[in-house]
């Protein structure tokens, strides 16, 4: 009895953890087949080309994988030298009495959720960007500033993580030898860090990359490669959250899906790779 | 300059600026959290908890339908993702181990599904069961099974169980990776202990190692729900919205996410105003789970 019981519970968690991975098999293979007739319309063309036009069954995704690529560059451009100067103040610089109070605000910031980042963006930054630069205020710039706030929690805490796993004796040696702080920072901390520091970089930008509610709401949704940074544009989740729901044409919704199927293997590739190179298990 | 003199400056400076970028990034996330309270502050009363959805301008419109919503999507997949997150954290640390390439599989595809775009689950749940031409449907055996039994299925409309099941999808990695950690920090003598005593292998996990990692996976259970709690993207297109009480699982249901998305969008104030006070209901929702979640961590370190 106990046997078979034995095997029955053996059986069931094995199910279930395959259950994982055929669920993510699963997501590639249905993206793949809904997206089928727009892979056969355009082929790898929909990658290169411009143009947008639903109600001309004509469909091009280059500006919504060029809005992805630009905001969330520009997203890391701001994020990455605020995240490290944060990391660098609460591991190293701080005074103990501050240390945790700051580093947990900051990872609670980071559970937050990002509609509410998209919300704080439209109310209370759209404006500031319309007075500074004219027009709508709802953009490219805007979308990247707000996408860089949302990140920054996150890639703060992770950078800060492996910044705190330098041994003490090593950064003690260092001030032993007349190091400056700073010394210490660039010669011990970061190369002792330097892969948690690159991985957690490249693991925000591969959430950033998939993030759709933080920028939906100041993106505008306009497939044109903007000639302004203040342009409004689109990305690939933000053409998804806009017109999935209201796609009517085969042809349309096949394209989203391909839509899709891009952002799946971008982030997926993105983020494989963050966590395999950079953010090994058992490191701790 | 001398170049004890320079070294002292360049100390200084970058001193200086990593201190002004930790200043500039607290202050942009003091600026949310002070709009977040104000704004929750100035537009709760009452008849949010008291109403259903209006329209604009009306003086009784509040937020009960979104959140009995919202608390029937997350419980429900808080339901089913928790004891399959769990089982298969168990599978992962008991059966596979640190070895087991197929456990090092599963643990690589739920780091990488954990931080994987949500909205691309919506389209893949929406592709999968409300898509009337769904290989869930159209596949021979479930064809022939909903002909003859005359089966309702989830085909054809938004439902709340398409939103339970994509939520579901996004909780199990996150549960299952604390599970499994957890679990391993299970000395491995009380497992032998309980060997010894004659037990067979599933009771010593289901009373021995999962007893001893209790606090540990209430942890990881807690910051999976309040993970879930937040996510709008995968439910736009499967469980949808609806501006009034809607209780049945079958039917497109509100959640305060995509209810506050819907409503901030608008350009009606008062609607803008109840999706402030959504998010502000929910944010601390979310706040007090994360901080549960640390304090039963702290408790545990302290025994």
């Amino acid at each position: 009895m106990n046997k078979i019981l034995d095997r029955f519970f053996h059986l069931s968690t094995l199910s279930i953890a395959l259950l994982t991975l055929l669920v993510t098999g699963a997501i590639f293979g249905v993206l793949f087949q809904e997206a089928k007739p727009a892979i056969d319309a355009f082929g790898f063309d929909f990658l290169t080309n411009s143009k947008w036009a639903p109600n001309l069954e004509k469909f091009g995704a280059f500006p919504a994988i060029m809005g992805s690529i630009m905001s969330t560059d520009l997203a890391m451009f701001l994020a990455v030298p605020l995240a490290i100067g944060v990391a660098i103040f609460l591991s190293e610089i701080a005074p103990d009495k501050m240390k945790t109070p700051v580093g947990v605000s900051i990872e609670l910031l980071a559970a937050i959720p990002s509609v509410i980042y998209g919300m704080w963006g439209l109310f209370y930054f759209v404006p500031i960007i319309r007075d500074m630069f004219g027009g709508l205020g709802i953009g490219l710039l805007t979308a990247g500033i707000v996408l860089a706030v949302m990140v920054l929690p996150f890639m703060a805490a992770v950078t800060r993580d492996a910044m705190n796993t330098t041994p003490d004796i090593l950064k003690e040696s260092a001030y032993a030898l007349g190091g400056t702080k700073w010394d210490v920072i660039k010669d011990v901390v970061i190369p002792y860090a330097k892969a948690g520091i690159i991985g957690a970089a490249i693991l925000a930008l591969g959430r950033a990359i998939g993030e759709t509610m933080a920028v939906t709401f100041v993106m505008g949704n306009v497939h044109k490669i903007p000639s302004l940074i203040t342009d409004p544009a689109t990305s690939i989740p933000v053409a998804l959250a806009n017109e999935f729901a209201e796609a009517d044409e085969d042809l349309y919704f096949s394209s989203l899906f391909y839509l899709a199927m891009v952002l799946f293997i971008i982030s997926f590739s993105i983020i494989s790779f963050a966590k395999l190179a950079f953010l090994k298990r058992g490191r701790k | 300059m001398t170049h004890t003199e320079k070294r002292i400056f360049i100390n200084k400076m970058v001193m200086g600026l990593s201190t002004l970028s930790a200043i500039i990034g607290i202050a942009f996330l003091l600026w949310i959290l002070t709009i977040l309270i104000m704004n929750g502050i100035d537009a709760i009363n009452w008849n949010i908890f008291i109403f259903e959805g209006a329209p604009p301008g009306y003086e009784e419109s509040g937020l009960k339908h979104a959140l009995i919503g919202q608390a029937m999507l997350i419980g429900v997949s808080t339901i089913i993702g928790v004891p399959l997150g769990i089982l298969a954290g168990v599978y992962l640390s008991e059966y596979g181990g640190r070895k087991s390439k197929l456990a090092n599989l599963v643990r690589d595809i739920s780091d990488i599904m954990m931080s994987a775009p949500s909205i691309v689950i919506g389209v893949f749940v929406y592709a999968m069961v409300i898509d009337p031409d769904s290989i869930l449907y159209t596949n021979f055996v479930s064809a022939f099974l909903i002909e003859y039994f005359e089966i309702q299925t989830l085909a054809g409309n938004f439902s709340g169980w398409a939103g339970i099941i994509a939520l579901t999808i996004i909780m199990i990695p996150i549960i299952l990776r604390t599970t499994d950690d957890m679990l391993q920090l299970v000395p491995t003598t009380l497992r032998e202990a309980a060997f010894a005593l004659g037990a067979p292998k599933y009771k010593v996990i289901l009373q021995v190692v999962i007893r001893g990692a209790k606090t540990g996976i209430l942890t990881g259970v807690l910051l999976g729900v309040a993970r879930v709690s937040g996510e709008t993207a995968p439910l736009l297109f499967t469980s949808f919205n609806d501006n009034f009480l809607n209780t049945d699982l079958s039917e497109p249901i509100a959640s305060l996410t995509v209810t506050m998305f819907n409503y901030a969008t608008s350009p009606y104030e008062d609607w803008q105003k109840l999706g402030w006070a959504a998010a502000f209901i929910l944010s601390m929702f979310i706040l007090t789970l994360n901080i549960l979640g640390r304090v039963v961590l702290i408790k545990r370190k302290k025994k």
